[in-house]
This record gives structure tokens, sequence and C-alpha cells, in this order.
């Protein structure tokens, strides 16, 4: 059977994600190399953009449009996506790792009765099939794994593939408008955290530990974020006195994340929050002790109070 | 209305991982297991959700004899009943949704509650693929979770924020932290979950479809260099951030 993709590619807002774009880029990379077939799928009401999925190797996309699908339903979206990737028939279907891509690929995963990898962090070819790595125990671990089934269905973890630069080529938008949507469980209202990234989803993080000591310490931590475009971020112990939301948490019990900044202030390195952030492509680790396991798995520290170095570093920044 | 709960038995998050002989599994000798965090929110719903409504909670929990010192943890926190699906198999995420789903299925429950994820490999789907093989609704991540008669209206984790849903039962509520704070298992409960009988029932691999080909740790980071010991050293870590490692 000739090889097929097809990569679901995920709007909010009428936003494409970018962690869909490294879907993209990762999904025709492996179909030129298997000179396989490729096209992607979006649901929403207005989506903009869609052509420029072209950028990044993908020339064909069909546009499930219904003005009840502005909001994501995880029974509207899940409906149309299972109907759409079976009539697409393709073998491999490629979703980014996010709250809404970890809905949709299972239910997919057992209407086609396949094969489900998700979180993956590599995926190459060996002998003509796909082999996948997915970290474990919050990165303690790494495992190597393989599909059995005609068709397999891979999650990717965001900001782990690398993106490159997208070409001018533009994709053939086909909009086949719905009639009507599964609403059985329907979202009623979106909340947003004011003007804050996701730590899943950021370049750079900046995050904080015990040895900020107050709630209101934050400030600097948010302010130092704000400088650098980056996320905020929190170890446990910070989350568990109430400091910090649990959504800014890294680390085993809160998120794994893979940022190309990992700035750490006043974080000791807990095991868990190891875990969770050592894979970060550069780490910085502020810290008053010099033996903090975190210096173990920094690429620059500094041995020194926070409360003056962090203030320190907003300064230089701005110059 | 019945009420199950699913519990996974897993490593504390304090462990040191090695990878056993097999290369494929972790060593679990001198690994301490724990009730799956995410699950304690799980069945601290289950029992709120009881109090309020009345009728039974069930946990089930798939795994081998081991497991029965997570069921009894959560018997001693007030659950009513234990089901261990017993295997000594490694079964995939597919597989051990397939059997579960047979359970909820058996026992006739309307409302499911299990931890978004268990903290040993990390899929945070089974919830989602049991409710697909079950056509329950489903809401994944949930912080926050009400039920008046059949409608269910709660708040999930997104990126960034959250989604506030409407849905009915029957359905499958997968724990967040933060979704409530689970209780302790009191004196008295935790002798009359001795006295509880576990029941057990073999479950069968019916084949994985995701092979796992080796286990390895991560590669090592390399410590790298102390810049300094006080604010001195802020111009040159920039310089760093700048020019070598080039990420600002």
């Amino acid at each position: 059977m000739a090889n097929k993709f097809l990569i679901y590619v995920e709007q909010r807002d009428g936003n494409i994600k970018k962690s869909s774009f490294e879907a993209l880029k990762k999904g025709s990379d492996l179909a030129k190399t298997m000179n396989a077939e490729i096209e992607a799928v979006v649901i929403g009401n207005e989506v903009n953009n869609l052509e420029n999925i072209g950028g990044y190797g993908v020339n064909k996309i069909t546009h499930l449009k219904n003005a009840e699908l502005a909001n994501y339903s995880v029974s509207a979206y899940c409906e149309l996506f299972v109907k759409f990737a079976e009539e697409s028939d393709a073998n491999y279907i490629l979703l980014a790792n996010t709250s809404m891509g970890k809905d949709l690929a299972p239910a997919l995963a057992i209407k086609l009765n396949c094969a489900l990898v998700v979180d993956c962090t590599a995926i190459e070819i060996q002998n003509g099939n796909l082999i996948a790595t997915k970290p474990v125990y919050a990165g303690k671990a790494i495992t190597v794994v393989e599909t059995n089934t005609p068709k397999s269905i891979f999650t990717l973890r965001p900001n782990v593939f690398t993106l490159g630069q997208a070409t001018q080529d533009k994709a053939e938008v086909t909009v086949k408008n719905i009639d009507s949507v599964n609403l059985s469980n329907k979202v009623i209202k979106v909340t947003k955290a004011e003007g804050k990234l996701d730590v899943a989803e950021a370049n750079i993080i900046v995050s904080g530990g015990r040895g900020l000591k107050a709630a209101e310490n934050f400030e600097m931590i948010e302010e130092l974020a704000a400088q650098l475009g980056a996320a905020t971020g929190a170890s446990r112990a910070a989350v568990d006195a109430g400091w910090r939301p649990h959504s800014d948490q890294v680390g085993q019990t809160g998120k794994t994340v893979s940022p190309n900044l990992y700035i750490a202030v006043g974080i000791s390195g807990a095991i868990q929050h190891l875990a969770g952030m050592q894979s970060s492509k550069f780490i910085v680790a502020i810290n008053k002790d010099k033996d903090a396991p975190i210096f173990s798995v920094a690429d620059y520290g500094i041995a020194g109070d926070a409360f003056e170095v962090v203030p320190a570093l907003i300064e230089e920044l701005k110059k | 209305m019945k009420i199950v709960v699913c519990v996974n038995h897993v490593p504390d998050t304090a462990t040191r991982v090695n990878i056993s002989s097999n290369q494929k599994t972790i060593d679990s000798r001198g690994v301490t297991y724990v009730v799956n965090p995410y699950d304690e929110f799980a069945i601290e719903e289950a029992l709120k959700t009881k109090e309020a409504i009345g009728d039974e909670v069930f946990a089930i929990s798939l795994g081998n004899e081991a497991n029965k010192e997570t069921l009894r943890k959560v018997l001693a926190m007030g659950v009513d009943e234990a089901i261990l699906l017993k295997t000594d198999d490694n079964l995939d995420s597919l597989s051990v949704a397939k059997a579960l789903a047979v359970e909820i299925k058996n026992q006739n429950a309307e409302l499911v509650f299990m931890g978004k994820q268990s903290v040993d490999y990390d899929n945070a789907v089974m919830g989602q693929l049991v409710a697909a093989i079950l056509g329950y609704n489903i809401v994944s991540t949930a912080t926050s979770f009400n039920l008046s008669g059949n409608k269910i209206v709660a708040e999930r984790e997104i990126e960034g924020g959250k989604e506030t849903i409407e849905t009915t039962i029957p359905a499958i509520i997968t724990a967040q932290k933060g979704l409530n704070e689970p209780r302790y298992a009191s004196l008295k409960g935790i002798m009359a979950a001795k006295k509880k009988v576990i029941e057990e029932k073999t479950v069968q691999s019916t084949g994985n479809f995701v092979n796992v080909i080796e286990m390895q740790k991560p590669p090592k980071k390399a410590a790298g260099k102390i810049v300094g010991v006080d604010a001195s050293a802020v111009p040159e870590l920039v310089r760093l951030l700048k020019e070598e490692a080039k990420v600002i």
C-alpha cells in the first residue's frame, strides 16, 4: 500500500497553532523521504492564512467549516476529524500533542482500532516504517517504539520539532461547509489568562522556586519574563505554597517542557523538577547554594542571591 | 447512579529511574509505588459526588498483585468496592482502555473519574480512549466539576487558559491537580479497608499495537560553567546567551 500522511491543523481563535506548523513540517519531510502523499485538515469557522501551510511543504488542506465550530467542542471536532480521517484513508496521522490533540487522537485510534503513540520527541524512518521516540517518567527515561497496525497515529510534543524557514509556496484550500455539528459537549466559555504564554508552548521560560520566599517576589520573575518574551513557570514547591497556579508548574506532576532557554531562579532542582525541564536546549540556573542539583544540568550558572542577580539581569537586558 | 474511579499503581515521583536488564522497562527493585497522584483528585471527586447524590463508588485498577496495595489505600479513603483486573502482561494504552471499558460496562457506571495521566508512561489519553470505546462524553484535564441531574458543567485546562464545558452523563472526567483537595484516609477507614475483599478478574493481553523496542536513560547533560557568584556576573551571562548559546 502506498503511504499517505494526514496532518491535523489546530486553530484557536482562527489562528493556526505553531505546534501544528511543526507537525506539518515533520510530516512533509517524512512524506518526501517516503515518496508518500500528504494532506491536511482543519476544523473551525473563520481560519486565517490557511494557504500558508504550503510554506511547510503541505499543499492540500480541507477546511471543515461551520459557525458553531469557532470554539472547540470535543464531540463535534472528534466526529468530524474521525470521519475525515477514515475517508482520507491515510496510514500515518500526525497531530500536535496539545490539549486538543490529546482529545482527538485517542478518539480516532479507537475508531480505526490502530496504534497511537503520543508526545513523540522524534520520528524516524526505519525499514520503511516509522519509529518514534517517546519520553516516559517525565523524561527520566526514553522509549523507542514501533507500531504494528496498518495505520498509526502520532502526536508530536510542541517546541521540539524544528520549523525552519517557510517557503513562499501556497496550499490549495478546499472549504467544506458542515450542515450540523454534534454539540453534546459544548464549550460555553473560554477564559484566557491575561497576556499569558503557556509554559508548554514557550520558547523561553523563566521559572521560580522556593528560593523566592513569597508570592509577591514573583513580580521580578514576571518582569524578567516580559523582558525576554518568555512564559513564567514554577517549581512544585512554589505551587504547593500557593504562590503560583498549577498551570505554571514544571516537572513530573506539572508540565514537561523543552524550550530553547530555561532560566531557573531559586530552584534547587528536585528530581521531579529536573525530569520536567532537563531536555531544554539551554539552561541557566540562579541559586544561592552552589551545590544545588540544578547546577548539574545548567549550561550557565550564577551561584548568587536571586534578589540581586535577577534585577541586574533585567537592567542588563534593557540595555 | 454507580460511580467508577480508575486508579493506577505507579512509582513515586521522587524515584530515580534505572533501566532493567531487558532494556524495555524500568528496574522496579527498590522503587516505592504509590497511588498515581492525579488519581487522588479523581477519587476525591468521586467520593464528593457520591456524598451529594448517594449510591456507591467502585475502584478499578489494572495490573498485578502489587496493585492491591493501591486499592487498599483507595478503600481506606472511602471507596466502597475495589476490583483488580489482574495481568502480568505489559499492556499498551489501547489494551488497557479496552479492559477498563469492559469492566465499566459490567458495572453499569454512568460516571467515571480517573487522573488525567499516570506519572509512569505519561500518555494522558486513557480517559479519552475509554470514552471513545463506550461512547461516553469526556471532559479531560478537569479543574472543576459540577453535576446537577444529568447535566455536567466543568472547567478544563487548556494552553494559556481554561474552557467551561456543558455536557451530560454518561461521562468520563479526567482530573487535573487543583480539582479539589484529596482527603486523607481516616483510621476507621484504614481498619475497614483491611477487612474488605478485593475482587479479582484475570485480564489477558489482546495484543499490543505499540511495542517498545528499547528504553534508555536520557543523554546526560554535561555540567556547565558557573559564570559568577553575584550580580557582577550578569553582563558575562548575557554575553554568553547572546553570542555562545544564541538563544536571546
